[in-house]
């Protein structure tokens, strides 16, 4: 009796197990040969260093192994630090005003007398879906002295202290939606119940707002920052694409615009792959140190 | 009216609607600007649209560059964001679906393998993907712009919770009882139980890759493979800050944005943005 039934159980079993390792196939070989193999491939890269052998003429050129050279001088090089510098006061103007500002949408549309939430909630989302080339062209167009109807023509939107504001301007203007959706779920996923004492204690929509909402939400706010972090560390498309209009955007205004540079302007790919690196552990570094402090900062709200 | 504002409702709606005017602006802009020839964008009011025929002009206009090359990268922009979004859809299903409904050996680990992945960006392997398919001689291809984006590691993430909490084990075993495969309860019952996490993964997708700007343009050097977005920032930069083109390239990023947004605001109301938050509730 017993045989009988655990017979086709057992062949069950296999046939459930090949069929998933089937199906978690395609997705390992293709983070293997695109994810893993690339990063690896830059890593040993980032080792070698090309050396011309042989004398002047006929000379060869082979790869050597250099060990961390290319990381020294990535890192001695002043205009790095430089890209960097840029990066973190798009950042530090960016990734507040896209928290505070998502924040705001998403506590407002969740206010109970406000009117056209529906409309506002799309119409702030809209600009996710617009490519960060093509929002930086639209935006470029607006920041022009001769095309601007924002007063263009009185305020240097490319000037070298407000480029910093334009360019985070686009990103914020690019990702607000997105993160106000995101937040306003995580107040929506709040029990009604918590709201009913408050109620009958009288406190006020903001009270309300402020006192029981926005300390609720700290773990979505910690998520919302998290991804405007690393979005800032990974900025690239708006500042390229601002380049042919401002002065201001030099070839390697941010890190990835470095690594570019590095790669395909000046042929060093070694230190290119170098730099690209020094970027992957800034954007582990980045997050571990968020997520340290957002379970601190979600923890203390309990 | 006045009963609304004075329960509390007229700051937020009012704020609201500032948030809404600032998203609207350059969308508005572009509208009225893509009614103006060259001349006009610079010699008209800027808040105010031309009646001159130019909007037509600049639609046939921009088709003509350079022999219709813009019909080219809309076209190719749809199969980038088309095809990897329904292939790497697939393939965070078939993945997640596997790490979230069966226990294999080696499951956890491969689960640990694919988190991993979300730590190393896209955006900063694009020069390394490129200069490991230049060692086979597969750059400037479609492939090469479509294959690393196949798989992405949050995708995967998304769908394996979605599975665990959506498909349940019962569902599953009367399938298996009714004598249906395993390959067919995964198709007929998982994939279908799982659609609500599929089209808000294929609307990710999609718009990343619509959007992705930095991997073309690394990968591609034959104006005829690009997508929208490099095509139309390889125009701006020829007219290099000369006005020449900057009527076609209003038109161009028009209607560059088109498509998305009409792609939004149809499957509206069928993609979940909650499961971005990881706010799934079974």
């Amino acid at each position: 009796m017993t045989t009988l039934a655990s017979r086709p159980r057992r062949r069950r079993r296999l046939q459930s197990n090949t069929l998933a390792v089937l199906l978690v196939a395609p997705a390992v070989i293709l983070l293997a040969l695109f994810t893993f193999a690339p990063g690896i491939y830059a890593f040993i890269l980032s080792l070698l260093q090309q050396k011309v052998s042989g004398g002047l003429f006929g000379g060869t050129t082979t790869e050597v192994f250099v060990g961390l050279d290319n990381y020294a001088s990535a890192l001695a090089d002043p205009e790095l630090w430089a890209s960097i510098g840029r990066m973190l006061t798009v950042a530090v103007i960016g990734v507040p005003a896209t928290v505070i500002l998502a924040t705001v949408f998403a506590l407002c549309l969740d206010a109970r007398n406000a009117r056209l939430v529906g409309f506002s909630r799309i119409v702030i989302f809209i600009p996710y879906a617009v490519p960060g080339v093509i929002a930086s062209l639209l935006w470029g167009f607006l920041y022009l002295p001769a095309t601007s109807p924002i007063g263009g023509g009185i305020i240097d939107y490319f000037g070298s202290t407000t480029i910093f504001f334009s360019v985070a301007n686009i990103a914020v203007w690019g990702v607000v939606g997105f993160n106000m959706v995101v937040l306003y779920t995580a107040i929506r996923g709040l029990p009604a119940e918590i709201y009913d004492a408050a109620q009958i204690d009288g406190a006020s929509e903001l009270q309300i707002a402020l006192r029981i909402k926005l300390p609720l939400i700290r773990p979505a706010m910690v998520l919302v920052g998290l991804f405007s972090v690393l979005g800032a560390l990974q900025l690239y498309n708006e500042p390229t694409t601002l380049r042919p209009l401002a002065n201001a955007i030099t070839s390697s205004w941010v890190p990835l615009m470095k690594v570019y540079s590095d790669a395909f302007v000046t042929n060093d790919i070694y230190e290119g792959s170098a730099t690209a690196l020094i970027i992957v552990a800034l954007t582990i570094g980045a997050t571990l140190v968020i997520s340290a402090i957002g379970n601190r900062f979600s923890r203390s709200s309990e | 009216m006045i009963r609304g504002a004075r329960g509390g409702g007229l700051i937020p709606t009012l704020v609201l609607l500032v948030g809404a005017l600032y998203c609207l602006i350059p969308v508005v802009w572009i509208l009225v600007a893509a009614t103006k020839s060259n001349a006009e964008l610079f010699s008209t009011s800027t808040y105010l649209p031309s009646f001159t025929g130019s909007f037509w002009a600049n639609i046939t206009g921009l088709f003509a560059y350079q022999d219709g090359i813009f019909a080219r990268w809309a076209l190719n922009s749809l199969i980038y964001a088309v095809g990897g979004g329904v292939l790497s859809t697939l393939v965070a299903a078939a993945a997640g679906y596997a790490l979230g409904k069966y226990r294999f050996r080696g499951s956890t680990m491969i689960f640990r393998f694919i988190v991993a992945g979300v730590l190393l960006p896209a955006i900063v392997l694009a020069i390394p993907q490129y200069l490991l398919l230049a060692r086979f001689g597969m750059t400037n291809s479609y492939a090469s712009v479509l294959l690393p984006l196949l798989v992405s590691p949050y995708a995967i993430f998304l769908c394996k919770i979605y599975a665990e909490s959506s498909v349940p084990d019962e569902i599953m075993e009367a399938a298996r009882i009714d004598g249906g495969s395993e390959f067919r309860i995964f198709t007929s019952v998982g994939l279908r139980l799982m659609a609500p996490a599929l089209v808000t993964v294929f609307l990710l997708q999609f718009i990343g890759i619509w959007n992705n700007f930095l991997l073309p343009s690394v990968m591609l050097s034959d104006n005829e493979l690009y997508p929208l977005t490099l095509g139309l920032y390889g125009m701006l930069r020829v007219s290099g800050g000369q006005a020449a083109l900057y009527s076609f390239v209003i038109m161009g990023a028009l209607i560059a944005i088109v498509p998305v947004v009409i792609l939004f605001l149809s499957l509206q109301r069928y993609w979940r943005l909650d499961l971005i938050s990881g706010g799934v509730k079974a």
